[in-house]
């Protein structure tokens, strides 16, 4: 077993579902983050705060398990996992910024979501402080060397996209070091959440990337059922997979459809987005929402499908499932289509792997991830389905990834809506204190959630979107290649914004 | 390939959706917020530039259905453009974080007068559900007059459509 896992292991646990969370000293900490580095040590999957600690979500490849860990913040510092897990460098900067508390030896303690314009100052501390300062212009890391330029992009960009900023140092065509910084999107959700009940808290989660609005509804939705010990009826379970099946192909097709359009190349998101739109709409038939926003409360889900519902989407699947193999033909079949994606834009396994990289971008460099498989969750654990991955790490490999997920879904779908069990679909949730952590595969990736409930009402909160660990990887990805490639390589990407920015 | 799979959907006639009849009444009422003097200037047709202030990206999501093949945003003479100096209309959606307040001021005064400011979804309209943050200034008129919102959360891509030809209805009359 790695050291950090057995340095976990045997500190004491409070409760916490399902999987207890072993309080460490601040020394054992220490030791723990030294030996990140080590061959074979659990990968970081998520770091956070509330107003007295530090909480590590880590996985431990070795022992087939996830941990969690917390330590309690001594005199505002604790010490930091970023030197020797770089990853945990926007979490850092992030807890900062909102907590007030300060990693120690961290590698980058430059602001992160704070840009000097809040009205307070750690704002989900105990005492958040008035602001005195007025903002300063952000620091960029240096670029030494000669003939370098820098081209800063952002926050906002040239079409209909979410703000962050984007600062290029380029060698003439060349890009030497991609720095991003976002905060842009910063709206203080995990401190509108404290204080209300799961139910009303569900609203936020399901506006925290709202292309991922129904797979963080149910990550959040089962950390508030594991918390406090609810069981959702099994058709509940099976409604939410239908839900997060359908936003997963709705997002594929209009992401493949805008990498194809970023070369150029009109017909495919021309056809992919009118499948779109038909599964939308099939949606707004089904559960009353084109986006199925709100539908999946903790408890279950807030309406069953309506009568017709499934016809519905099986009529919207249909031509879907005839045109995709043609589409993946023409996308084929067009070598200045695939002169752009092949060889572009390349994550390696290796660097994959240090960043724990989940979702399509994680597949499409050799890791096989997935949530619904391992550890599992219903109505997953019973069904079938193919989790395909790739090598290559490159924009087309994450392009082949999306189609083959696509045609995993649809078959799902069917699967599904064929076998709907039978029963309600909510439960009340019981009302009491824990705490508890909630995971879901959304189509970016590896979704996890964790609250605290004290007396039905949350006391702590964290959501954490597949895009922390993937946007440091956009950064690596564009390394060495043109300038122009990049919008071609971030959608290949597309992490979400909102969802890092909280 | 291509060619063929195009000839098939030219037999199957368009796959973009017919235009909807407007709300005459709201047309008016629009017509009588924007100036004589802008409508001649204009004419028919009205370049948008969108700052998402704040968004969850639900809104956009969305406004990106309109330039498809279903809604065609174009076949009325509207367009997103990427730069807010050739700019008519600026689009705005998301609570307005503190965060983007300058972004979005430095927008609309690059745009060229006369312009309009069209809010999007029920954050742009008030803050939505992030409304008492102490990171959002609370709806997109808290920093710039609005000339048109569309709430929804999000609105569907009919409304939106319907909305913006209101707009350039009414500034064409
Ligand atoms: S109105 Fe709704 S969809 Fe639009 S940005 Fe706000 S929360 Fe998201």
């Amino acid at each position: 077993m790695s050291t950090a896992g057995t340095i976990i292991r045997t500190a004491p646990t409070e409760s916490c579902q399902p999987w207890p969370r072993h309080k460490l000293l601040g020394e054992e900490w220490r030791a723990m983050a030294a030996s990140l580095g080590e061959a074979g040590a659990p990968s970081l999957l998520a770091l956070w705060a509330d107003t007295a600690r530090v909480y590590v979500l880590l996985h431990d490849a070795d022992a087939a398990g996830w941990l969690v860990a917390s330590t309690s913040v001594d005199d505002g510092r604790y010490p930091a996992l970023s030197p020797r897990r770089p990853s945990a460098t926007w979490f850092e900067r992030m807890i900062h910024d909102l907590w007030g508390h300060e990693a120690s030896g961290g590698r980058d303690l430059r602001p992160w979501l704070e840009h000097g314009r809040w009205p307070v100052t750690v704002p989900m501390s105990l005492r958040p402080l008035a602001r005195e300062s007025p903002a300063e212009p952000p620091e960029f890391l240096p670029v030494e060397g000669e003939d370098y330029h820098q081209i800063p992009v952002g926050p906002v960009h040239a079409g209909i996209i979410e703000p962050g900023h984007f600062r290029f140092s380029a060698l003439g065509e060349t890009v030497a070091r991609l720095e991003i910084r976002l905060g842009w999107l910063h709206k203080g959700t995990l401190a509108l959440m404290r204080g209300k009940s799961p139910r009303v808290a569900a609203r936020f989660a399901a506006r925290l990337s709202g292309d991922t609005t129904v797979a963080h509804s149910v990550a959040f939705a089962r950390a508030a059922e594991a918390a406090s010990g609810t069981e959702v009826p099994p058709r509940a379970a099976a409604l939410r997979a239908v839900m997060t099946e359908l936003e997963r192909v709705a997002n594929h097709l209009s992401d493949c459809g805008a990498i194809a359009g970023d070369a150029a190349f009109a017909y495919l998101p021309a056809r992919f987005g009118w499948h779109r739109e038909a599964l939308l709409r099939a949606a707004a038939v089904a559960f009353g929402h084109r986006l199925m926003m709100d539908v999946v409360v903790p408890g279950g889900v807030t309406a069953d499908i309506v009568p017709g519902g499934t016809e519905a989407i099986l009529r919207a699947l249909a031509p879907l499932e005839d045109e995709l193999p043609e589409l993946i033909r023409v996308y084929d079949g067009f070598s200045s289509l695939l002169d752009r994606t092949v060889g572009t834009g390349i994550v390696t396994p290796a660097l994959a792997g240090e960043f724990a990289a989940g979702g399509f971008v994680g597949r499409a460099s050799g890791r096989a991830i997935d949530l619904r498989r391992t550890p599992g969750y219903p109505p997953y654990d019973r069904l079938a389905f193919e989790v395909p991955v790739q090598q290559e790490g490159d924009v087309d490999a994450r392009v082949r990834i999306r189609f083959a997920e696509i045609g995993a879904s649809l078959n799902l779908l069917r699967t599904l809506l064929i076998e709907l069990p039978e029963g309600g679909v909510s439960v009340p949730l019981l009302l009491g204190s824990g705490e508890g952590i909630g995971w879901a595969e959304g189509f970016r990736g590896d979704i996890w959630h964790w609250l605290r409930l004290d007396g039905g009402q949350i006391a702590a909160v964290f959501m954490r979107d597949p895009s922390w660990l993937q946007w440091p990887l956009l950064e690596a990805a564009i390394h060495d290649n043109i300038v122009a490639d990049f919008p071609l390589c971030n959608k290949s990407f597309n992490c979400s914004y909102s969802g890092v920015d909280l | 390939m291509v060619w063929r799979r195009v000839l098939a959907t030219l037999r199957h006639g368009p796959a973009t959706l017919p235009a909807a009849r407007l709300d005459d009444a709201a047309t008016r009422r629009m017509a009588d917020r924007l100036e004589a003097a802008a409508q001649r200037t204009l004419g028919r047709s009205l370049a948008i530039r969108q700052v998402d202030a704040g968004s969850c990206n639900g809104c956009e999501l969305e406004l990106h259905m309109l330039n498809s093949i279903v809604y065609d945003l174009e076949r009325f003479g509207l367009r997103f453009v990427a730069s807010p100096r050739h700019a008519d209309v600026l689009l705005v959606t998301g609570p307005l974080t503190h965060n983007m307040r300058e972004a979005l001021l430095r927008t609309w005064i690059a745009m060229p007068d006369p312009k309009w400011l069209v809010a999007v979804g029920d954050c742009a309209s008030d803050g939505g559900v992030f409304k008492g943050s102490y990171a959002i200034a609370g709806g997109v008129d808290a920093a710039l007059p609005v000339d048109l919102l569309i709430r929804g959360c999000p609105p569907a891509p009919a409304q939106l459509l319907n909305g913006l030809r209101t707009l350039l209805e009414a500034n064409a009359d």
